[in-house]
């Protein structure tokens, strides 16, 4: 056990001292998809102190392409992804404390979620979360990691607050649709390159070596053979609402959220209830099972096939995913039917 | 013209005029992007305005949401 990372403590750039400062920070992993496994499992093997991982959505077959900590098991029982990574991720280093939680992050979750924390790592899919990461970084302090991939693309920038231009002054305006994981595709190596860039940044970020950061907005085609490094630090605008001299966090004021989100090319429609609340889950598989259709469960979850187009899958904390449309109105006709 | 994007060495037809155009024929007009020409990063609301010509050092990245 006492070797257990000597072969990162004999990085000089890192060293005893350095192992000692990983040892004690608290990382927050928003997304245990793609990106958050490679990231989550490459940080726990390194020996941090805490981290705490955060995710919507359960395991399908369609993830076990690329993502690194799950098995067919946990998508034969459609295992929320952050119980599932927590599982794996306490039998590779049962020194580090891993916190999970199957959530979806807005304004109200994400402010609990930072305290103590040192850094943020995206893993997540969309912009509308990667903006919120960004006002509650600027907010905190706290330094996050965006990393992004589809295809053979990626991309990531270390967001240092104070010091670099943040997500919303490189953005100007958030991106609306485009290519996405389930459009186009993506293969593994694009994953773990992003996630080569998000870690190094991150270790450096631990071991409190700040001259070691890139300050380049990284973005390479694997497929295309290109690879491209800008200095956007030109980019950081006085103006701007997130990182600027008046700062009013946009992102972070409720009202930009609201209780429906069509998932990002997944033909999938989320929707919140008003307020969180704990769900009998046995009860709900009875009831949906005497208005027809399949319903089965694990202690997280009940997966409910209304017919052959639609299936609804009810979380704990009363979520609801609406597969096999990207209408919301549909969806939430669906979700009044069934769940009143 | 030729262009060096993104360190390759690429054929544009002389066509493109403006960085815009040069967004327009990479298919990159609907995506976010930051565009850096010789080595100097433009404003977005430069990109119409600005010009590229043969033998330019141009760098596109373009933000995506997956991971
Ligand atoms: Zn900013």
């Amino acid at each position: 056990m006492s070797d257990r990372y000597s072969r990162q403590t004999l990085f000089a750039p890192i060293g005893e001292k350095g192992q000692e400062l990983i040892s004690q920070k608290h990382v927050l992993l928003i997304g245990a998809g793609a990106l958050g496994t490679g990231n989550a499992e490459a940080l726990v093997r390194a020996g941090i102190g805490k981290l705490t991982i955060v995710d919507r959505d359960y395991v399908e077959w369609s993830n076990l392409q690329r993502q690194q900590l799950y098995h067919e098991a946990d998508a034969t029982n459609r295992m929320p992804k952050a119980i599932a990574a927590e599982k794996r991720l306490k039998e590779i280093n049962s020194e580090v404390d891993v916190v999970a939680h199957v959530m979806d992050v807005t304004t109200e979750e994400i402010e609990l979620l930072v305290e103590g924390v040192d850094l943020i790592l995206d893993a997540t899919d969309n912009f509308d979360t990667r903006l919120l990461v960004n006002d509650i970084s600027q907010k905190h302090q706290i330094p996050w990691i965006y990393g992004a991939c589809v295809g053979s693309y990626g991309l990531s920038y270390t967001i240092f607050p104070g010091k670099t231009p943040c997500l919303n002054c490189l953005l100007e305006t958030v991106p609306l649709g485009g290519a996405t994981c389930d459009t186009v595709g993506i293969i593994s190596p694009a994953v773990q390159m992003v996630v080569a860039y998000q870690v190094t940044e991150a270790l450096k970020i631990l071991v409190e070596d700040d001259e070691a950061l890139r300050n380049k907005l990284v973005s390479f085609d694997l497929w295309k053979n290109q690879h491209t490094a800008i200095n956007v630090s030109k980019a950081k605008k006085e103006s701007c609402k997130s990182c600027g001299s008046e700062p009013t966090y946009p992102y972070l004021s409720a009202g930009s959220h609201t209780k429906t989100a069509v998932l990002c090319g997944r033909d999938t429609v989320q929707i919140r209830p008003p307020e969180p609340k704990e769900i009998n889950l046995e009860q709900l598989a009875e009831t949906l099972q005497n208005q027809g259709g399949k319903v089965d469960q694990n202690p997280f979850l009940v997966n409910f096939s209304i017919n052959d187009e639609h299936r609804m899958v009810i979380f704990q904390d009363g979520r609801v995913l609406v597969h096999g449309t990207k209408d919301i109105a549909e969806a939430k006709s669906l979700y009044h039917r069934y769940l009143g | 013209m030729k262009l060096h994007i993104n360190g390759e060495s690429v054929e544009v037809p002389n066509s493109v005029d403006s960085v815009t155009e040069l967004l327009t024929h990479f298919q990159l007009q609907d995506k976010v992007v930051i565009v850096e020409l010789n080595k100097h990063i433009l404003e977005k609301e430069n990109h119409a305005l600005t010009t590229v010509t043969d033998g330019d050092r141009i760098e596109i990245v373009h933000f995506v949401g997956g991971g």
